[in-house]
């Protein structure tokens, strides 16, 4: 596999979403909307607490569930990306010419997959980091010392986070096969957050608990579904099934 | 250049292409002729190796269509220009080219010297920055035929490049091929345009599942056999009739004061024909060769499916 060619498919994708002023919108408001309305709970809590109330508590027992949302918002804003990248050629009817071209079906489904994958991790990134940065500056006098970063936030940023953007993309990658409107794969493609949402719902009923360890299993259970998906989606993208079958 | 030996293409039990067999010499324009469905654009694409054959063989270049690796030398040296052009909508005509010379591995060099080339040869260059949305059918056409020219490729194909094209359109792409056929590219050109096709090609094969005939238009047009003398006489009567019948018991019809002979000669029979109505009196005005065209063979062809 030659990365050189799957990098070429990457920034030709990142141009084009570049063009698309309300996709750039979509996956930046998203992650800082919600990086800006969490800020203000912390804000909200930490009050409380220098009024003497359970603030130290409570922030201890939200800042974890408040990281672990990353993790879905990184599942959620590829629905975007890779509904654009691979429905946009469908729609575009650009898929053809590209498949003759000298490339693998890897190479092509790397490169779609790197375009459909960075701006949306970049995003939440960007958001994490806000929302870290706020936290830490809010949070200073509380706990007298900062919170973030915390090895259970690296955990989440720098495993749970990619692994579900990746999950949410190799679904967008089978949904592709079956849809031709852009919109459409995008929200089927937000089932892939399920998993994500449940592990959050699990957790607010005290089914779970988001330590160090569980995180860890999560993430090896994302890795594990991620691999067999990967299978799944690279058998889903056939040439003969492409250029013949794809509506 | 192409050569292919009972190539067969079936999705399930319907088979879109059966046993073709052809070559395409080095530098020839060949046309495949057939009906919406005759399975053209299927044969491109097991050519340009996006799809998988069923059975039989196929080389292009000299590789062999069907192995993995020989796919990707293949798709190395072609060029396609498919039925929808597929092209960036939102990226200029400049960036379109770039990206598809990058896939192509050309070089950055090689790029920006090729770019501006083929956009000045399809007149587009004053367009190159311009967003390829904006385009007419006609200019997304032609800058679908520089993208497939970047790399300059040993065989263009092309599928149905001009339909839906207006007229003035159409020309301008069909100059555009008549100009690389100059320059002896091997271009392999699917159309349903009779006309388009006997102009650009040097080479045609009629296809409608199966290759139904091959050979230059002039040898298509034989195929029919479908000649007739016309003769335009002052006036008709029985005794030239008659005498007419003679030599021809079937296929001599009448038209007023015209005449008209199948024949399937006309240096051998005509001057039979004009001897036998000079002696029964005839004073002949006009003679001329009435010959089959292209039309003519495809429809027979064609129609010789429905008859299978």
């Amino acid at each position: 596999m030659r990365l050189s060619k799957s990098w070429d498919v990457t920034s030709k994708d990142f141009k084009v979403f570049l063009k698309k002023r309300g996709l750039i919108f979509s996956i930046l408001a998203f992650p800082l909307i919600i990086s800006i309305l969490l800020s203000f709970v912390v804000e909200f809590v930490t009050q409380s607490a220098s009024g003497g109330g359970s603030g130290a508590t409570d922030l201890q027992t939200l800042l974890p569930s408040f990281t672990f949302y990353y993790a879905i918002i990184a599942a959620i804003l590829p629905t975007s990306t890779a509904s654009y990248s691979l429905v946009g050629e469908k729609v575009e009817k650009s898929l053809e010419p590209l498949l003759a071209t000298p490339m693998t079906d890897e190479e092509i489904l790397l490169g779609k997959g790197t375009a459909a994958f960075l701006p949306p991790l970049g995003a939440t990134l960007l958001g994490a980091s806000i929302f870290m940065v706020f936290t830490d500056v809010l949070t200073h006098g509380t706990f007298g010392y900062f919170y973030f970063p915390s090895l259970d936030s690296g955990i989440v940023l720098a495993l749970l986070a990619p692994l579900s953007a990746i999950m949410s993309i190799e679904v967008n990658v089978m949904i592709s096969s079956r849809v031709s409107d852009a919109r459409v794969s995008q929200q089927l493609g937000l089932l892939t957050v399920f998993p994500m949402a449940g592990a959050y719902l699990a957790s607010e009923l005290g089914l779970i608990s988001l330590v160090t360890s569980t995180l860890l299993i999560i993430s090896c259970i994302l890795l594990i579904a991620d691999i067999l998906l990967l299978y799944v989606s690279r058998a889903t993208f056939q040439r003969d099934k492409i250029l013949t079958s794809w509506r | 250049m192409i050569e292919t030996e009972n190539l067969t293409k079936k999705f399930g039990d319907l088979t879109a292409v059966d046993s073709v067999s052809f070559r395409v010499n080095d530098g020839e324009v060949f046309g495949f002729l057939g009906p919406n469905g005759a399975g053209k654009t299927t044969t491109v694409r097991m050519l340009c190796c996006l799809i998988s054959k069923t059975n039989g063989k196929a080389r292009v270049a000299g590789y062999e269509v069907g192995s993995r690796t020989d796919s990707l030398k293949i798709r190395r040296l072609i060029g396609l220009v498919p039925d929808n052009v597929g092209l960036y909508d939102s990226l200029s005509a400049y960036d379109n080219l770039d990206y598809y010379g990058r896939f192509y591995d050309c070089t950055e060099d090689e790029r920006k010297d090729r770019i501006p080339h083929y956009l000045k040869m399809l007149d587009l260059w004053d367009k190159k920055d311009a967003v390829v949305g904006t385009f007419s059918k006609g200019m997304k056409q032609k800058l679908a035929i520089a993208r497939a020219l970047v790399h300059e490729p040993q065989v263009l194909f092309m599928d149905e490049p001009t339909v839906n094209l207006d007229p003035e359109a159409a020309k301008a792409v069909r100059d555009i091929i008549l100009e690389l056929k100059r320059q002896k590219k091997t271009i392999f050109l699917n159309t349903h345009n009779l006309d388009e096709a006997q102009r650009i090609c040097d080479r045609i094969g009629i296809l409608n599942t199966r290759l139904r005939a091959i050979g230059t238009p002039e040898e298509l047009e034989r195929t029919v056999r479908s000649q007739a003398t016309v003769v335009q006489l002052e006036r008709t009567n029985d005794i030239i009739l008659a005498a007419l019948r003679k030599l021809y018991p079937s296929g001599v019809s009448v038209d007023g004061s015209r005449i008209t002979i199948a024949i399937e000669n006309p240096d051998k029979e005509n001057p039979a024909i004009l001897e036998a109505i000079v002696r029964a009196g005839g004073r002949i005005q006009s003679v001329s060769v009435v010959g089959s065209t292209l039309e003519d063979a495809y429809l027979e062809l064609v129609r010789e499916r429905r008859r299978d």
